[in-house]
């Protein structure tokens, strides 16, 4: 290669540098920022770990976690957000997924504004979400200037508050929802396939179970778990509808004990991590798939 | 009465025509191109025929009966697309199968069918691998394959082969010829690729701005072309710009130079005209009974089979292609040549 380099060209701009000893230079910086940031995460996340072994003075051991295990509002209150994260991951599926569709098939020039209503929850706080909710459904709403009434108060009934804690859940998913099912249909080019599948005599119903939902799966699915994670770990929207979800369970046993949160963090971390773990795993066996496109 | 007929259709985005006044009555078992340079309608046309745009007027008859309004999925049309469009999450087996397991047809017809398809692909062993694992002309021959297993009524070719490397399309394009002549099926081929239409049509659309230019065989269309875009699109054309001196004798005037054309001239004398050669017509040298004309050689260029020779004449260019031999001189750039070429070789246009 140096040999075909002309004479005074300079030789990293060239290519005389053999690609092999350019591998071998130890790249000190980015290993240092990498290391920084890993500490980062790693101290605080180790002195919970530490802090929570150390219930029994002297000795490291489990008891907090046992502790907090025994506790039945542990279980129900993680029950609890277990269920509602499913719902919650249900009706964002059914109402991200053919909106995604239709505005990759139909609605291009819709993008933009679809884009920026998934992106409000970054910008506007749950506090505000959570106020707007009571603000509106703690009263009856009706037709202006009539008496009639379309919608009961939805905070005095638990059916009613439960429908909006998900409606809440499905707003604050919505950005992470829709950008993975976005994606996932972007790397697939949905708009051909469905044509593809149209003219071999498919009707809207196959289309989406045989061809659009397989091949988004995965996409589906690191929506779906960051979703999860989301819900699991909520704590605004439940405290000022008074739900006993998992987040505001916690929040109390901070005020009450020492180890037990500490404990109870440790596990939701381990959990979420092994969420994200799922994802690995799924990307992973689809990855060379997804690369092919 | 044609198998296929398309009756004065066209399409419009707002006020944007993509394609107007579209008529073309396709025989059962005809190979049919849309040929023209992107954005000229072809493939809408194309499009309006498979179902995915309704014409915004005029009629689209199968065999007699009126498809215009009918949805994709009910039209028993087979669809290939420039991007392979498989399913990435079936086998090539499926993929086959695919149209015939929607018609909820018994399995073993689907495997029987299937493998009879791979067969006529010639990838009968390549039924369990996943598109990711096939080349892009692999790709498109599992394409070809899934469109006409559901034994359609017409087969749709949109840029089939644009994706693929050279020598794949040339391979794959007398491939998609043999198993269409085979089977007989009825087919639309869209393409910007002159080689490409007049290598494997029955007859060819040359199409520009949403209109038809021209409707003919590939001999006629080259030979014989009707429109100033049609002749200038398809192959390699000199348009010498000539004053009619005699237009009953076919008889004209370039660079100072006068030379006759195939037949009288529908132009006053001293009008502007435009003379139409292809450059196999021309060759170097002073032949007898044909017309001359000389200029300097101002490039040569070697393709192989063929030499490109351009001469300079006053401010107009000229080329020829010469077939290559091993005994030929070339020209050297710089030189005096004198090219000769039948008087039947020329036409000419008249500007509309």
């Amino acid at each position: 290669m140096s040999a075909q380099a002309p004479a005074g060209a300079p030789p990293e701009t060239r290519g005389s540098v053999s690609p092999r000893f350019r591998l071998r230079i130890f790249p000190v910086w980015s290993w240092l920022w990498y290391f920084l940031g890993a500490l980062y995460f790693i101290l605080p996340l180790y002195a919970t770990l530490d802090f929570s072994l150390r219930m029994e003075r002297g000795v490291l051991g489990l008891k907090a976690y046992g502790v907090a295990f025994a506790d039945r509002g542990f279980l129900q209150s993680f029950g609890y957000s277990v269920w509602l994260a499913v719902v919650t991951i249900i009706v964002s599926i059914l109402l991200v997924v053919p909106t995604a569709y239709w505005i990759r098939l139909r609605l291009p020039q819709a993008r933009r504004i679809v884009e920026f209503i998934t992106l409000l929850p970054f910008v506007i706080p749950a506090i505000i979400l959570v106020f707007g909710f009571i603000r509106i459904y703690s009263s009856p709403i009706g037709i202006p200037f009539t008496d009639v009434q379309l919608l009961a108060p939805l905070t005095t009934s638990k059916l009613g508050t439960n429908a909006l804690i998900v409606a809440g859940y499905v707003v604050l998913g919505l950005p992470y929802m829709y950008r993975s099912v976005d994606t996932g249909m972007r790397t697939v080019d949905v708009r051909t396939l469905t044509e593809a599948a149209q003219s071999l005599g498919a009707n809207w119903a196959t289309i989406m179970t045989r061809v659009i939902l397989p091949n988004v799966r995965t996409a589906l699915l690191s929506g779906a778990l960051l979703t999860f994670a989301i819900v699991v770990g909520e704590v605004v929207l439940a405290s000022y509808l008074g739900l006993p979800t998992f987040g505001p369970y916690l929040f109390l046993l901070g005020q009450h004990r020492a180890y037990e949160p500490a404990a109870l963090t440790f596990t939701t971390f381990l959990l979420t991590w092994a969420a994200m773990g799922i994802i690995q795993l799924v990307t992973g066996g689809q990855g060379q798939v997804a690369g092919a496109h | 009465m044609a198998f296929l007929s398309i009756q004065h259709a066209s399409k419009n985005y707002g006020s944007a025509v993509a394609v107007e006044d579209f008529n073309l009555e396709i025989e059962k078992g005809e190979l049919v191109s849309f040929l023209g340079p992107s954005g000229c309608g072809k493939t809408t046309t194309l499009r309006m025929v498979a179902g995915f745009e309704v014409p915004s007027s005029g009629k689209i008859e199968l065999s007699g009966v009126d498809i215009t309004s009918r949805p994709p999925n009910q039209r028993n049309v087979g669809m290939v697309f420039q991007a392979y469009a498989l399913f990435p999450n079936m086998t090539v087996a499926d993929n086959v199968g695919f149209g015939l397991k929607v018609a909820n047809k018994p399995t073993a017809d689907i495997r029987r069918r299937t493998d009879e398809m791979l067969t006529l692909i010639r990838m009968p062993q390549l039924g369990d691998r996943y598109p990711y694992q096939l080349s892009g002309g692999q790709q498109q021959r599992v394409a070809l394959a899934r469109a006409l297993a559901i034994q359609p009524s017409v087969l749709l070719l949109d840029e089939p082969l644009s994706a693929l490397d050279a020598k794949i399309r040339v391979e794959l394009r007398s491939e998609i010829r043999r198993i269409q002549q085979q089977l007989g099926i009825t087919t639309i081929y869209v393409t910007h690729d002159q080689e490409e239409a007049l290598s494997i049509s029955d007859r060819i659309v040359v199409m520009s701005a949403g209109r038809m230019e021209q409707v003919g065989t590939p001999f006629e269309i080259y030979n014989f072309p009707k429109t100033a875009f049609a002749a200038s699109f398809v192959g390699t054309l000199n348009q010498l710009r000539c004053t009619v001196v005699d237009a009953d004798q076919a008889k004209l005037a370039f660079d100072g130079q006068t030379f006759t054309a195939a037949a009288p001239i529908r132009a006053a004398k001293g009008a502007s005209v435009v003379a139409a050669l292809r450059p196999e017509e021309l060759h170097i040298g002073r032949f007898d009974g044909e017309n001359q004309l000389t200029g300097t050689v101002e490039a040569v260029t070697f393709l192989g089979g063929i030499v490109r020779i351009r001469l300079a004449l006053g401010e107009s260019r000229i080329t020829l292609d010469a077939l290559n031999e091993r005994r030929l001189t070339l020209p050297k750039v710089g030189e005096t040549q004198t090219v000769s070429f039948p008087p039947h070789a020329c036409w000419v246009m008249v500007e509309s």
